[in-house]
């Protein structure tokens, strides 16, 4: 009990001496979840607005691959990419293996998924609601998608952090990909793994308590936005 | 009191129907109906529920699939330049999630209609002034309707369609909804409207289209409907007896 509690008392010692290893590993967290988390958005976002909105042959055997990739087990991505970027792989060449970039590779194939199958979800909701009254009034498509996305932003915003939450808590494939590297790969999850390993409990907590934190914090900011935009019937 | 202003409305009239039918699935849900809607008439459709009123309108307004048989206005086949002066009124407003202002805004944007002025004024004539901000799905059932006809009306329509526009409504908003119906009918606008309504029929109706089964019963002026029905359907109906 002792120990536990001067690694709690420690660990917040680290927090609030702004310790420097701390946040340089903080903030490539930070980075890597990110830039993984836009660039998803990016391909995930317009990928499922298409498929709720587009009909076309073998739609639902591509909403059942995204829904199945959802649960990709992350050391099975970590791996797959680390056999790509390796030296003997087809991108060797890119000499990536080891860096944030794989890491935010492996980051992305994790994420886009989520974001792909629940913005269908949501699309598919708010274009059903909306159907009669655009077929009526003529709307033309980009326009349509355009109020989809705009009206269901609050919606929206779940699928962000489902993606951003999955990203940041991720450990299987970074430290496959990243190697866990001082000062170069190393992020919150893997220093947490590493150092609970080494028996260094309170930077490991102190970690431990950041990301808590920052979930903590996503999450309240979330729930506060949806009250705010349910009390206007806005979702 | 309202003064009459006719407006320069694109003339898709008369709108005739011919042997049209309509299928949903298996289901026929028009049954070769014909008829002949005229310029500037109020025409009102009425019978008992599942007759294919609102798949009637909805037909009108290019929403429904033609099976058989075709529609016409002033002889020319619909097309999206006769849609785009046709205005829809469902019976249960689809109301976008955003405020009052920015429902009206978005028709404004889509239909490339000016004007803060103009909207201001809808809102103005359809009780909705100072709504701006609120929420619209927050709205009552009758402000809720009355805001889907304010986006009907921003369009100008030569054409209204308006699927029991009053159903359930407070006294206000009816009253509302049909002073403002008779205005666009003054202004020019032909209007069909469905209704469950008899008295309203008797107040706003030109015309009387009688639906049962999918099929036109009658079609004639609403004095002569109300006075005398042709049909034994549409007797029973007025006198509030159950269609089986």
């Amino acid at each position: 009990m002792n120990i536990l509690l001067e690694a709690f008392a420690k660990s917040f010692e680290l927090v609030f001496s702004l310790n420097e290893d701390l946040f340089e590993i903080l903030l490539l967290s930070l980075k890597v979840s990110g830039i993984s988390l836009l660039l998803s958005c990016l391909i995930g976002l317009p990928l499922g607005t298409f498929l709720a909105i587009k009909s076309f042959w073998g739609k639902d055997a591509f909403l059942v691959l995204f829904n199945t990739m959802m649960g990709l087990p992350p050391v099975v991505v970590g791996l797959i990419v680390y056999l790509l970027v390796s030296r003997s792989g087809p991108f060797g060449w890119l000499g990536i293996l080891y860096t944030p970039t794989a890491m935010i590779i492996a980051q992305m194939i994790l994420i886009t998924p989520i974001i792909v199958s629940l913005t269908s979800q949501i699309i598919e909701e708010i274009s059903q609601e909306y159907k009669s009254l655009f077929a009526s009034l003529l709307v033309p498509s980009h326009k349509a998608i355009i109020a989809y996305l705009f009206d269901a932003r609050y919606s929206m915003l779940t699928v962000v952090l489902a993606g951003f939450g999955r990203a940041i808590s991720e450990v299987g494939a970074v430290v496959i990909v990243g190697g866990n590297i001082d000062h170069l790969t190393r992020v919150m999850t893997t220093t947490i793994a590493l150092e609970t390993s080494k028996g260094n409990l309170s930077l490991a907590l102190a970690l431990g308590i950041i990301l808590l934190s920052i979930a903590l914090t996503t999450n309240f900011i979330l729930i506060r936005l949806k009250i705010s935009a349910k009390r206007r019937m806005y979702v | 009191m309202y003064k009459s202003n006719k407006k320069n409305l694109m003339k898709l009239t008369p709108i005739e129907v011919i042997d049209l039918s309509v299928l949903l699935g298996k289901d026929l849900i028009l049954d070769k109906v014909s008829c002949s809607i005229k310029n500037n008439s109020i025409t009102a459709v009425i019978g008992p529920n599942g007759a294919g009123k609102s798949i009637f309108l909805q037909t009108i307004n290019g929403l429904t699939n033609i099976d058989n048989g075709k529609i016409t206005f002033n002889k020319i086949y619909n097309n999206d330049e006769i849609r785009n002066k046709q205005a829809m009124v469902f019976q249960t407003p689809t109301l976008l999630r955003r405020n009052v202002k920015s429902n009206m805004d978005f028709v404004s944007n889509v239909k490339n209609k000016n004007g803060e002025i103009v909207i201001k004024n809808i809102l103005k004539r359809v009780g909705l002034e100072g709504y701006d901000d609120k929420p619209a799905r927050l709205l009552s059932g009758g402000e809720k309707q009355r805001l889907s006809l304010a986006r009907a009306l921003l369009i100008e329509p030569s054409v209204l369609l308006l699927d029991e526009p009053t159903a359930n409504l407070d006294p206000f908003s009816l009253k509302l909804i049909e002073e403002i119906i008779l205005e666009e009918s003054n202004k020019g606008a032909t209007i069909i409207l469905t209704t469950h309504d008899m008295a309203q029929a008797k107040r706003l109706a030109s015309d009387i289209i009688f639906f049962n089964k999918g099929k036109i019963l009658e079609q004639t002026d609403a004095n002569a409907f109300f006075r005398k029905p042709l049909t034994k359907e549409a007797k029973k109906y007025i006198n509030g007896e159950i269609l089986l």
